[in-house]
């Protein structure tokens, strides 16, 4: 195609390209990956998503020309059945296209983060043969989380809904024979059959969802969906949103179903990033954004989505301020901004939360990126150190086994680390809403509209804005400041290039993503307008913005009373903790909801399992109902006749016949020799027979 | 046109001349029977797509029909009459499919006897697609009944250490359905003249309480088969016991035929019964896909656990058929078809690690991922397949069902559809606990860590399934094109 030529029609028809080529890049590691060096593979991948990425902005220069209307490229009929009609096509229009160039922009980065990160992490865990393996399932995700975002249908987006999902269970089961310190163990993999069976729940609600817009809508295509809302009952729009928000608080990591997230840190850092940040857990709020027209005529709808969006993010970031693991804090972190978005997405703040989404991807892929980096360091440290102790001909026995993640092992590394330090504090401060830093921006724009609408949903989500401010603090002031508590920490070693070359574009895009929705531009909502209709966009206030800051301000002036001005020592008990008291240990236990959940319903349905299988199945229906009344009581029944009615009445008549029988008997004996074959030839010569008489008749 | 020569005669028939080619060798050239089997085998299939060749897609009605007058006793019409409709050729295809690849896989699994055994799953071969042809009572349950035979052979001699008992249950069960059908056969044979299915569906007029009669005893036979909550204690004894090849072609074949059973005859036949039925088949159906999946998160041996998830499958096609629209009926056929793929390939690779370590025990593996990746990588794809991810086969069929009997005027609430979904979670924690328990974690075993990777004749078994799990997963439009007349056409009656 000429690049005039294209100019006019628009890149449209390249959009299946941006599912495609992370589906060659990984068929090609696939199928040569493991002749070829780590970096080729790693380059290969990093460059199929670059490519992606490069389509989505063709894709955006093409819908910006013609004004943003959608544009629909089918590429082939899925199924057709009856009324019910499913095309594998992609949808562009401006909200998808947003979606497309943060997932491969940011996964781009990622990956490329990778070819470092993975390169020392296959060495520590003693395994670099899966070095491949990893770029394979990184490739997988993007292609799936391509297709979650660019289908034009709701069936479409569930084969990349249910996609991510796998590639989740996949990666966060990387290091399936391991835990997350590195011993044998079969923690990981549990973890990855949590992320996968809670995500399941979800998308019962999404499958649900589904039956109930086919039936009542007539369709799953979204243009025609949407164009039927209007036509039907307010009852059945709300019950499809519910359902529908199952899903999402599966996804996005919601209450209930936010168990899965946290555990998610057993996958390598990278993953984490690609999950928390940029991929499948935005999924949820995408669905929201997408289904706008269903969500927009049931308020009753709205104020659950932001209610439910608002309590997590509070209550996840009570949690985040009393972990230890460095990437537990932003694991939280994340479920509490995931918060942010859905409550914003639920007031009908579209622009809002969608902004919220890609600044949290640039700064939560940061922060977890460089708390990889941060835990490189410090293993790099630790192998140092324990080298150096066998040189020196000391016998090394502790026989604790050393958490890189831990941050009570942290402590001093700002000097020893210092580009990884400096984007670390980038993405703290726009994550706890500096201004001018990127996180400021969209988390005023929900803070805004909340409180102009929803005030419940605004004081939620003030005190989780102030928690927030305040865990960030104590992370800062724990991993980077003080004396290093730790020997590891004090021999940690700042990361190769090819690792903090990502994280600096990071920290630019966490420094300065705000432009993209500037206050009086709104740049991105108005984009956003051409596919969601006239949006209600709130006009910046001095007097929020002022509140807000200066409310994450005194959170961090707090963290540093209580980590900065005095150290912690090595084995001293947490500062808030000794302010808090029980009140901490609830949040460091996580409100014992894996506990909890465990107690009420895992262990309870593999009670019912047990009895049904043991009990239902076994000893009544089998051992009971069939051999001991059907098969013992025909046994019965025979022996009944046999030998009263038999021997009694029957026997006379009957001596005559066995007589005859015998005879008889004798004579077929030969043919009943017990060789198979003999019955198989029989068996034959009766459908010859059979066949001949056909024939011949 | 020469009878033989019939396209669907020869089909049928044609497993036989192995058969006797078989009878002419000595039993202790192994190499030659097996070889014997698998080309006759690979030729049927190859019969087989000559008949889709000659298939016309966009009729619903019988086609390819071969059919002669045969008994005519007292009055009685009984013919020799073979047909194929859109209801049929994908379980005919599936079939002959399926039958190479079990040979295939008991390559080294069965070194006793193995001209018998060759012999007997030839003539099976040729009584389950005699089952899909037929078009006539008589003849239909004459090959119903023959696959008894065979089958009972083969989990009687070749099968486990409990092998005479799940033999034994295997056809007393069976034949105990079997019997309530052949009376209702003659009754309907004998009061409207014909045992064609065609000149009785057009004859039709059977009073509606006598209709509800007749199905039910045509229900017993195949609800025994399928087999639907609660008839299904036959069938983990018969899995467990039977060989390999065996429970292959038993999930992936014979269950079919229970279902097609209900789409053949059950729904023609009686199609006021049958609306009056649904919501009870689809009630047994819900039961039996919760309590499939449920029973199977319990078990302790591998194959007991794809035992008890085929109970769960076979549910979601009963659903489907009974929903008695479009999307139910054609995602129930194109489930038989995924079930017999997914299931049989999670049966072959089940036998492909019993033939390495001589056990089924789920706690005797862990870590295999790591010691057998190739192996690992592919029991992933087919659970996935089997447990309905989007983009894999099961889905296609699974959404359909659902989205089928959601709808459904003749199921009636969607209470069933709706507890049926939650089956789609329970599938996704007993197949992701069966994979973690063998494949992940550390291998803790001596006994796993010098296991061997597939060899090339096993992967040559698996890769065929996998390109059916990923096109009719990602393009099922040819698999639904094929049966969508014939439903349209099945569907008038309603």
């Amino acid at each position: 195609m000429l690049f005039s030529e294209a100019m006019s029609t628009g890149f449209f028809n390249l959009a299946p390209l941006v599912v495609l080529f992370p589906g060659i890049g990984l068929l090609f590691n696939m199928v040569f990956g493991g002749r070829l060096p780590e970096k080729v593979v790693g380059w290969v991948a990093s460059l199929a998503v670059g490519a992606a990425f490069v389509i989505s902005i063709l894709l955006a220069v093409s819908l910006s020309a013609i004004h943003g209307h959608a544009e629909i490229v089918s590429v082939t009929e899925w199924m057709s059945i009856g009324s019910l009609h499913l095309d594998w096509a992609f949808r562009v229009d401006t909200l998808s296209v947003a979606m497309m160039l943060m997932v491969s922009g940011v996964g781009t980065l990622i990956h490329i983060y990778a070819i470092g990160y993975m390169h020392e992490d296959v060495r520590f865990k003693g395994d670099p043969t899966r070095f491949q393996r990893f770029f394979v399932f990184m490739n997988l995700f993007i292609a799936m989380m391509m297709i979650l975002v660019s289908g034009d249908n709701y069936l479409m987006l569930f084969v990349g809904w249910e996609g991510v999902g796998l590639c989740s269970f996949l990666l966060i089961g990387f290091w399936y024979d391991l835990d997350i310190l590195g011993r044998p163990s079969l923690e990981n993999a549990k973890a990855a059959n949590k992320a996968f069976i809670a995500n399941r729940i979800g998308d019962f609600g999404f499958l649900i969802a589904s039956f109930l817009i086919f039936t009542y809508l007539g369709s799953l295509q979204f243009d025609l969906v949407f164009a039927e809302v209007e036509h039907v009952a307010q009852p059945v729009i709300l019950t499809i949103t519910l359902f529908m928000l199952l899903g999402v608080v599966g996804k996005s990591a919601q209450i209930p179903l936010f168990v899965w997230l946290p555990d998610a840190m057993a996958g390598p850092t990278p993953v984490s990033a690609l999950i928390h940040a940029a991929t499948m857990v935005t999924a949820g709020v995408y669905l929201v954004a997408r289904s706008a027209p269903l969500y927009g005529t049931v308020p009753a709808a709205q104020e659950i989505v932001a209610l439910i969006g608002a309590v997590t993010a509070l209550f996840a970031a009570t949690i985040a301020v009393a972990q230890y693991d460095i990437k537990r804090v932003l694991a939280y972190s994340t479920i509490s901004q995931l918060g942010f978005m859905v409550a914003a997405v639920g007031m009908g703040a579209y622009a809002a939360g969608m902004f919220h989404l890609v600044m949290h991807a640039f700064f939560k892929a940061l922060l977890f990126l460089s708390a990889g980096s941060v835990i490189l360091g410090i293993e790099r440290g630790y192998h140092a150190m324990s080298h150096g102790k066998k040189g020196h001909g000391f016998h090394h026995t502790d026989d604790e086994v050393f958490n890189p993640n831990d941050m009570r092992n942290m402590g001093g590394l700002k000097d020893r680390m210092p580009v990884t330090f400096w984007v670390y504090l980038a993405g703290t401060l726009a994550l706890a809403g500096i201004p001018p830093f990127a996180g400021f921006w969209s988390k005023d724009e929900i803070l805004l509209d909340a409180s102009l609408h929803y005030p419940v949903v605004y004081w939620l989500l003030t005190a989780a804005a102030f928690m927030t401010a305040f865990y960030m603090g104590r992370q800062v002031w724990l991993v980077f400041f003080g004396k290093s508590r730790h020997e590891a920490a004090e021999k940690a070693e700042e990361s190769p290039r090819i690792i903090t070359a990502p994280l600096v574009i990071l920290a630019g895009l966490s420094v300065l993503g705000g432009v993209l929705n500037l206050p009086h531009f709104h740049t991105l909502g108005h984009w956003l307008e051409y596919t969601l209709g006239e949006l209600r966009i709130s006009e910046f206030s001095w007097l929020m913005a002022g509140q807000a800051t200066l409310i994450a301000l005194f959170a961090i002036f707090l963290a540093w009373l209580l980590y900065g001005r005095r150290e912690q020592a090595a084995n001293e008990p947490d500062a808030l903790k000794k302010l808090l008291g029980p009140a901490f240990v609830v949040f460091e236990h996580m409100y014992w909801i894996d506990e909890g959940y465990a107690a009420v319903f895992i262990n309870r349905y593999k009670d019912l399992a047990r009895f049904l299988a043991e009990v239902i199945d076994g000893r009544f229906w089998h051992d009971w109902l069939h051999d001991s009344v059907l098969a013992a009581g025909f046994g019965k029944l025979a022996r009944f006749l046999a030998d009263p009615v038999d021997l009694g009445l029957i026997d006379g008549i009957a001596n005559g016949l066995a007589d005859l029988t015998q005879w008889v008997a004798s004579r077929l004996r030969r043919f009943q020799n017990g060789f198979v074959r003999s019955y198989a030839l029989s068996v034959l010569l009766g459908v010859v027979l059979i066949l001949g008489y056909l024939l011949f008749r | 046109m020469n009878f033989f020569l019939e396209p669907l005669t020869l089909l049928t028939f044609f497993p036989l001349l192995g058969v006797l080619a078989l009878l002419f060798l000595k039993p202790e050239w192994r190499s030659a029977h097996r070889w014997t089997a698998l080309v006759t085998s690979l030729i049927t299939f190859g019969l087989s797509l000559w008949v889709l060749d000659q298939f016309n897609a966009a009729s619903g009605d019988l086609q390819l029909i071969s059919r002669r007058p045969w008994i005519s006793v007292a009055g009685w019409d009984i013919q020799y009459y073979l047909a194929v409709d859109g209801l049929s050729i994908l379980l005919v295809l599936l079939t002959t499919f399926l039958m190479p690849l079990s040979i295939l896989s008991t390559w080294t699994a069965v070194e006793e006897r193995v001209k018998d055994f060759m012999i007997f799953f030839l003539l099976l071969e040729v009584g389950m697609t005699g089952v899909f042809l037929a078009q006539d009572l008589f003849l239909f349950y004459i090959f119903w009944e023959f696959t008894l035979i065979p089958m009972y052979f083969l989990i009687g001699i070749w099968g486990g250490a409990r092998r005479i008992y799940a033999a034994v249950k295997f056809f007393l069960y069976t034949m105990a359905g079997s019997v309530l059908m052949l009376l209702a056969i003659l009754w309907l044979g004998v009061y409207q003249g014909t045992f064609s299915l065609p000149g009785l569906i057009d004859r039709g007029g059977i009073p509606g309480d006598i209709q509800m009669w007749l199905f039910l005893a045509f229900a017993a036979a195949f609800a025994i088969k399928v087999p639907m909550w609660p008839l299904h204690s036959w069938l983990p004894d018969a899995h467990v016991e039977a060989p390999t090849s065996g429970s292959v072609i038993l999930a992936g074949v014979l269950l079919k035929m229970g279902a097609y059973g209900f789409l053949r005859f059950n729904l023609p036949l009686f199609p006021e019964a049958s609306v009056r039925a649904a919501p009870w088949v689809a009630a047994l159906a819900v039961v039996g896909i919760l309590y499939g999946a449920i029973v199977s998160f319990a078990q302790k041996d591998v194959k007991k656990l794809v035992a008890y998830s085929s109970v769960s499958h076979l549910g979601f096609v009963m659903l489907g058929l009974f929903a008695l629209n479009p999307q139910g009926i054609q995602g129930g056929i194109l489930q038989m078809v995924n079930h017999g793929i997914s299931t049989g390939a999670l049966f072959l690779l089940v036998g492909m690690i019993y033939e390495r370590r001589h056990t089924r025990d789920l706690e005797a593996f862990g870590g295999l991922w790591k010691v057998m990746p190739l192996y690992g990588t592919l029991t992933l794809i087919v659970a996935l397949s089997s447990m309905g991810l989007p983009g894999l086969n099961g889905f296609v069929g699974e959404f359909t069902i659902l989205l089928g009997a959601f709808g459904s005027q003749a199921i009636g609430s969607y209470w069933f559809a709706g507890l049926a979904a939650v089956g789609v979670i329970l599938a996704a924690v007993y197949m992701l606990t069966m994979f973690q328990k063998m494949f992940l974690g550390p291998v803790d075993k001596d006994e796993n860590k010098k296991l061997l990777d597939l060899n090339w004749r096993e992967i040559l078994i698996l890769v065929p399934l996998l390109v059916f799990i990923f096109w009719i997963g990602l393009y099922p439009k040819p698999f639904f094109d094929l049966m969508a007349p014939a439903v349209e056409k099945l569907l008038v009656g309603f």
